[in-house]
């Protein structure tokens, strides 16, 4: 909530840059005694867990430029240079590598924790909107990263994903050339892609900047979705928020360390460590595994063109999405039935990522075969995704939206501190 | 219905009477240095990556098969980046070059200083001038050594500065006989 | 709160567990069988003994066909490497690395004449390819391309373990396989053998075929060490190694980490404890 600033500069010199640029101000007033709901709970602690992943991206990778050669004769070679001959080059590109996994893990919990408790509804429509413009951003940053290693998976990927846009019907082809900068992915698309993976980045920063900026100017949400009405609701958010954040930044960062030191190859695919040949396919090409669930919408759908819309309208429900829940309560901790469909929406998600992996026409359960759907054994993986896809579509533009008019939710609390209807495993004192 | 503040929980109005406030601080000083060595130990790998690398350390030194220098030549090699300068020489330039230990010049050097012992007539010398960089001539100027076009500098048939601006005498770098024929530099 | 907390905290595992279940081809293979390598687990190392054996396999056998660009001589002197010692901290100085690389012969200029020469290597010289370019490579291995080494064990899935399971598991092929001229049947190699197979086709072979010719077997390397040379043993061995020549920061990297996880363990132990110091008298 944006009320004046009770930031009072000390010293001279602190008088002096107020007057002039009042960047400390802003600090103080963003970042200590900005007044927090004081029931968030741990879902709230991963944006800051993000600038934390966003931080740790833009420095590894600014150190692995340093080394790296975009060019296709030299950037396998100069990888591999990386990571034995440069001093921690290994450390620095696993931490690299796996941090954009680690990214991607954050921001789907950023996400759903945004879906569960109405973070997107008004005021926070443009929050909302920003993020997801960062989102996008995210997934084209991290699209033009995995081809710089230029391995088979590099490569392949890069051939399949430019190949999508040859599916628009008139300008397709044209677009595809001109994204190649050639006849195919070969040295111009890489070297492009290395500016623009190096760009991009930073433009993620400032739209962060202004996603944090909308937020301080609507206010957090909580998980009661009641919005703060005294005092008595918030807390300075240094040294409160501060160290909750700091705990949970500390705790995921475990994570990060198992996956950097003992699993670093575990979230990629071995087949990136052959050098990328045009001229040999790798018999099963899947993209990284933040971008399965939306490869599974694209495989579910058996037109090219359709399957690409398919995968954009998933990520176009996201922008939608403010307007599409029409529910007059924030928080699904007080819509019950809304919470048994979010349940089964982030199933829906999970199958399709796991969808995303497969071979669409492998059977999931081994050994059954049913009868032939269309083009498909009804037994097999894309028929899974399509169940799944059918559900991820249906969560947005069916279910929200009815689900809003149509049911009823439990009582909301009159506000955060309010102890009689909030949540029970809070039990907070009342003040005075 | 309203809950009574005093039975609530985990909720307590005043802070211990009597609580140490160093006590009271210690979980914040135990953390907060607890982080700065997180900071610093998380720092040095991404300064270090900065220096040189494994490969480029691993040409930091070269072996050198002296045989190809004839008596009154000089062979010059390319180390570290930088010129290196071989030089067989002759007695002559070696007994002009002792001769010269007392005279007065910028940078005092006996010549038996500037090579190994039992070896006078091998020089080894990095071939940048001292003034600015220039890679000096073999055999110009008045003393036979090495003559620096750029800006007239004048060395002696040791590598020191006997006229010009050059400050310092031509840098001799580590280097040791591997055999008799055979050096190895760096 | 929990159930969503278990939902999704299952999906980093599941997505894991759902990429690395094999994700059957029309064909299928065998799974290599698990080693337990000395490098295995989060306090594995390697044994400085089997990667000498392994690499005596690799420079007498795999040499002949498979390149190993990516790694220099002194990178086996190494701390990690097969001829470490601690004398030597700098591994150019190495007295076995510089003996192995002068067997090796590099192409090099003349630096008189400007004549392409061959010299023999230093410890700074990458290990040379046996072949000049991959036409040449091909054109001896009946138009197969043998793979660079540098790589291989996390090229594959399965790692070592697959590298293993290929070199000693050749078979027969089953009545009813028709193997091409230059192939080999092995159930470990990836392909399908469905059009291969002239008998029931509900029950086609695992595996595929390999153009490369079963290339150990007992006692074809003797090791100095007095480990007897089966066909079983050079195979761990140059797997081993092969798991050293990809990965030889996989020591460090290890002691690293268990160094970093016991300091953040303390570290968030130490954030816990002031955050409830913080919010001790505050409600949540």
């Amino acid at each position: 909530m944006s009320g004046h600033s009770t930031y009072e500069p000390k010293t001279g010199i602190e008088r002096w840059l107020d007057a002039r640029l009042p960047i400390v101000r802003l600090g103080y007033d963003s970042f200590v005694d900005y007044p927090t709901p004081r029931n968030l709970n741990y879902w709230w602690t991963f944006g800051g867990i993000l600038s934390l992943c966003l931080a740790s991206q833009l420095i590894t990778g600014i150190i692995l430029v340093m080394h790296y050669t975009p060019s296709a004769d030299h950037a396998f070679a100069s990888v591999e240079h990386i990571m034995r001959d440069v001093n921690y080059g290994w450390l620095i590109r696993y931490m690299h590598a796996n941090g954009a996994s680690m990214f991607f893990i954050a921001v789907y919990i950023h996400m759903f924790r945004g879906l569960y408790y109405g973070s997107y509804k008004a005021p926070r429509e443009v929050l909302w909107i920003l993020g997801c413009v960062i989102y996008l951003l995210m997934m084209a940053t991290a699209f033009m990263g995995y081809v710089l290693p230029w391995g088979q998976m590099s490569f392949h990927g890069a051939v399949v994903i430019t190949n999508l846009f040859g599916a628009l019907p008139l300008v397709g082809p044209a677009i595809t050339t001109w994204l190649w900068g050639g006849f195919a992915v070969d040295n111009a698309t890489l070297n492009r892609f290395f500016s623009l993976h190096y760009l991009l980045p930073f433009m993620i920063a400032g739209v962060v900047i202004l996603h944090i900026w909308a937020l301080h100017v609507v206010g957090q949400n909580n998980p009661t979705g009641v919005d703060p009405k005294s005092k008595a609701d918030t807390l300075p958010f240094t040294p409160y928020a501060t160290v909750k954040d700091g705990f949970a930044m500390s705790v995921f960062l475990i994570l990060f360390a198992i996956f950097v030191f003992y699993l670093p190859n575990a979230l990629g695919h071995s087949d990136n460590y052959i050098p990328a040949n045009p001229l040999v396919t790798p018999s099963h090409i899947v993209p990284e595994w933040y971008f399965l669930p939306f490869y599974a919408i694209l495989r579910a759908v058996p037109d090219k063109l359709m399957g690409v819309l398919a995968m954009f309208g998933a990520i176009a429900c996201l922008f939608a999405l403010p307007w599409l829940d029409t529910s007059k309560v924030r928080s699904m901790r007080y819509r019950p039935t809304a919470k048994v469909y979010f349940g089964f929406f982030v199933v829906a998600c999970i199958i399709l990522g796991f969808c995303g992996a497969k071979l669409p026409s492998d059977p999931v359960i081994p050994h059954l075969t049913t009868f032939t759907l269309i083009d498909s054994d009804l037994n097999s993986f894309v028929w899974l995704s399509r169940v799944a896809a059918l559900f991820y579509f249906a969560f947005f533009l069916v279910i929200l939206p009815i689900l809003g008019l149509k049911e009823t939710p439990l009582p909301v609390p009159d506000s955060i501190a309010s102890p009689a209807l909030a949540h029970p495993a809070a039990a907070p004192a009342e003040k005075g | 219905m309203t809950w009574v503040a005093d039975t609530a929980v985990g909720a307590t109005t005043e802070p211990e009477h009597g609580a140490d406030p160093s006590r009271r601080d210690f979980i914040y000083i135990a953390t907060i240095a607890a982080a700065a060595g997180a900071g610093a130990s998380l720092v040095w790998p991404f300064v270090d990556q900065m220096n040189p690398s494994a490969d480029t350390l691993a040409l930091a030194s070269i072996e050198f098969d002296l045989t190809k220098v004839v008596e009154g030549q000089q062979v010059t090699l390319k180390w570290r980046g930088k010129p290196l300068f071989v030089r067989n020489r002759t007695k002559a330039e070696i007994a002009s070059a002792v001769k010269d230990d007392g005279a007065s010049m910028k940078d005092p050097q006996k010549d038996a200083d500037r090579v190994k012992p039992g070896k006078a007539n091998w020089l080894v010398l990095i071939g940048s001038c001292t003034h600015l960089g220039c890679v000096p001539t073999f055999g110009g100027g008045d003393y036979g050594g090495w003559f620096c076009p750029c800006h007239g500098s004048v060395y002696d048939t040791s590598g020191r500065i006997r006229k010009g601006p050059a400050p310092l005498n031509l840098a001799v770098p580590e280097y040791a006989f591997l055999t008799d024929t055979k050096v190895k530099i760096g | 709160m929990l159930r969503k907390l278990s939902i999704i905290a299952a999906v980093v595992g599941l997505m894991t567990a759902g990429l690395a279940a094999p994700a059957f081809a029309s064909g299928h293979k065998e799974e290599p069988p698990k080693i337990n390598w000395s490098f295995n687990g989060p306090f594995g190392k390697f044994d400085q003994a089997q990667l000498q054996r392994g690499y005596k396999v690799y420079r007498e056998v795999c040499s002949a066909c498979h390149s190993m660009s990516l790694v220099s001589f002194r990178n086996l002197g190494d701390k990690g490497g097969p001829f470490y010692n601690e004398k030597y901290k700098n591994s150019n100085d190495n007295p076995w690395v510089k003996a192995i690389a002068k067997d090796y012969e590099v192409a090099d200029i003349d630096s008189e004449t400007g004549d392409a020469i061959k010299r023999p290597a230093t410890s700074a010289d990458r290990f040379p390819s046996p072949f000049p370019n991959e036409p040449a490579a091909r054109a001896s291995n009946g138009g197969a391309l043998p793979p660079d080494m540098s790589l291989l064990a996390k090229a594959r899935e399965g790692g070592p373990d697959y590298i293993h399971a290929i070199v000693t598991g050749y078979k027969d092929a089953p009545k009813g396989l028709k193997v091409g001229a230059g192939q080999h049947y092995n159930p470990y190699m990836a392909g399908d053998l469905a059009s291969a197979w002239s008998g029931n086709h509900e029950h086609v072979p695992p595996g595929g075929f390999i153009a490369m010719a079963p290339p150990l077997k007992d006692g074809l390397v003797s090791f100095d060490d007095g480990t007897k040379s089966t066909l079983d043993q050079q195979a761990r061995d140059v797997s081993a190694f092969l798991m050293w020549a990809a990965e030889p920061k996989l020591e460090e990297r290890k002691k690293m980490g268990f160094a970093v996880i016991l300091y953040l363990l303390m570290f968030s132990g130490l954030l816990y404890a002031s955050y409830r110091k913080v919010w001790k008298n505050e409600s949540h």
